[in-house]
């Protein structure tokens, strides 16, 4: 615990903590190996660690076999389309909330975060058979209405911490000095609130993005996702291992990346400012 | 500042997403109560009417939906057990001072951005096939004989999938806890003469009793409706052994095309979320500031 560690303790830590970290990442570790071996290497009796033939056949063989980038490009559609509705609806709502509180407004946020504790199996059926019957089904603005809805209390409460956090001191001290309302807009608001709806939009594309309930229930081939599309590999009749392997990993690279860069805002988003 | 003018305006900004969460919620829950009370089957449109209470009857005395409750609350409870527990466990290690401590946040989050349905694949084909998994090596390796994890111990290796994917989150949100807590704070303890398990015990565990009522609720929120892990490895199989509520309405409902059993199953879901949540709903109450 002591803060000025002798170097064998800190040695010992870190050998411990890393050896830990590698164990947990091993199986993404695996499938990026895996990805660039052939498929007789990828399931051969004695395996090996780094590839033997470096190939990228397993890349193009996705795309020939299922159309990798149709299925990207649907969730990049539904992921990005969804959170930018989600945004349209919900920063006007979070922004009234935070400035403009009254005695219910805490009960109106906790009634929306309790619409996240419905399971969707419970309205499932419904939606399924309203989908069918309005023609919905298997559709890319039938799949973003739905990503929308689910994750509107995500982006109202996520919101709503950030812009509690603006004073609204600087707003008032703004209009003494005279700024037009377009200006405070423009020089005093936005700057503030850049930063939180930007973090919000980025948690946002990333639970979309991996939400795979409705969009396996809701799609096949034609607006299928790539949660959709990677589902679809589990029979055994599937993709062979390296083919999967590379698959799996075009799919979760994106928002991998994209998590590695913003993990310390992520804190903040996935438990709404409660732990800081 | 809460002027009539500003009041009105509030609200004109907050209808829209108020009313689409209340529709959200009304329409397809009171649709699915009336189902639950229909005989309504995509397969036989003989069956038609009010049902009563059968459909009730049929879910619930199925012995399949017990066994699937109880395989719910093992696998919430199972991959909360794993999770908090670890993750407070990774947390005091990641929080010691250690070298590369930025990179191994990274490494160690890294699961979580795994969409679920790659998150089973990678375990179901990569690390426990009995054949050309990583874990038949290792066993083999050690002159075992391969494990057939998903025909042996179908629910026991969807916690472990699932445990894999929250570990980081549970880890990371404690992590970032564990660094509020001040320097000072502890220095005093040290200087005082408590041991590491009393620092433990009085100054680290309360700190992070709020982090970790946090952590329960948004995993239990998600654990309930684990689905995508259950369809691509087991399909709730061999028999019910993997199945969990979410995973028996999905069969029930879409694939036996059985609307009023499954309605009645969505049902039951809905009011064991909702007893769940309560509880919930409670402590983060307590432990937000709206």
């Amino acid at each position: 615990m002591a803060r000025t560690a002798s170097i064998p303790t800190r040695i010992g830590f870190t050998a411990l903590a890393w050896a830990i970290a590698l164990l947990l990442f091993a199986p993404i570790l695996w499938t990026i190996l895996t990805a660039f071996k052939t498929e007789a290497e990828a399931i051969a009796s004695s395996p090996t660690f780094l590839p033997q033939n470096f190939t990228l056949e397993n890349f193009a063989a996705v795309q020939d076999r299922s159309d990798y980038f149709k299925h990207a490009f649907n969730s990049i559609v539904v992921s990005v389309g969804s959170t930018l509705l989600g945004l349209v609806i919900g920063v006007p709502a979070a922004w009234a909330m935070a400035f403009a509180p009254t005695k219910r407004t805490k009960d109106v946020l906790m009634w929306m975060l309790s619409t996240k504790m419905m399971p969707a199996v419970g309205v499932l059926i419904p939606i399924y058979l309203l989908f069918r019957d309005l023609r919905l089904l298997d559709t890319l603005h039938g799949l973003t209405i739905i990503m929308t809805l689910i994750n509107l209390p995500i982006i109202i409460w996520m919101l709503y911490t950030y812009f509690k956090e603006i004073p609204v001191d600087i707003l008032e001290a703004a209009r003494m000095d005279g700024a037009e309302l377009w200006n405070e807009i423009v020089h005093v608001l936005v700057p503030m609130a850049v930063p939180g709806i930007a973090s919000t939009l980025l948690l946002n594309v990333i639970l979309a993005w991996n939400e795979a309930f409705w969009t396996i229930t809701l799609t096949s081939g034609r607006a299928g996702t790539l949660t959709a599309f990677i589902s679809s590999f589990s029979s055994p009749q599937g993709l062979f291992l390296a083919k999967l392997s590379a698959a799996s990993l075009l799919a979760i690279a994106p928002i991998l990346l994209m998590g590695w860069f913003s993990q310390k805002q992520l804190v903040r988003g996935l438990t709404f400012g409660a732990v800081k | 500042m809460a002027t009539a003018q500003t009041k009105t305006l509030s609200r004109i900004m907050m209808a829209p997403a108020v009313l689409l969460l209340l529709l959200w919620m009304i329409v397809p829950l009171v649709m699915t109560i009336w189902f639950s009370f229909q005989n309504y089957s995509l397969i036989n449109p003989m069956m038609t009417g009010f049902a009563g209470w059968a459909n009730y009857v049929y879910v619930i005395g199925d012995p399949s939906f017990t066994q699937s409750l109880i395989n719910t609350l093992i696998l919430v409870v199972g991959v909360l057990l794993i999770t908090v527990i670890g993750g407070t466990f990774l947390a005091l290690l990641l929080d010691q001072p250690i070298w590369g401590q930025g990179i191994l946040r990274i490494i160690v989050i890294s699961p979580f951005f795994v969409m679920p349905p790659v998150a089973a694949l990678i375990w179901k084909n990569g690390f426990m096939h009995p054949g050309y998994g990583m874990l038949a090596h290792l066993w083999e390796f050690f002159g075992l004989q391969p494990v057939d994890w998903f025909n042996q111990y179908p629910l026991f290796s969807v916690i472990v999938i699932v445990a894999w994917q929250w570990l980081p989150f549970a880890t990371l949100i404690l992590l970032t806890a564990l660094q509020s807590l001040s320097e000072e704070q502890r220095e005093a303890a040290e200087m005082d003469g408590a041991n590491a398990i009393n620092r433990f015990y009085f100054i680290i565990m309360p700190h992070m009793a709020r982090s970790i009522t946090i952590v329960i609720l948004i995993q239990t929120i998600f654990l309930l409706g684990i689905f995508a892990e259950i369809r691509v490895t087991t399909g709730g199989g061999p028999g019910y052994a993997s199945t969990n509520i979410a995973f028996l309405v999905f069969r029930t409902g879409i694939l036996s095309n059985d609307i009023g059993a499954g309605s009645a199953g969505g049902v039951v879901a809905v009011i064991i979320a909702n007893i769940v949540a309560i509880f919930l709903m409670r402590a983060v109450g307590k432990n937000l500031d709206a």
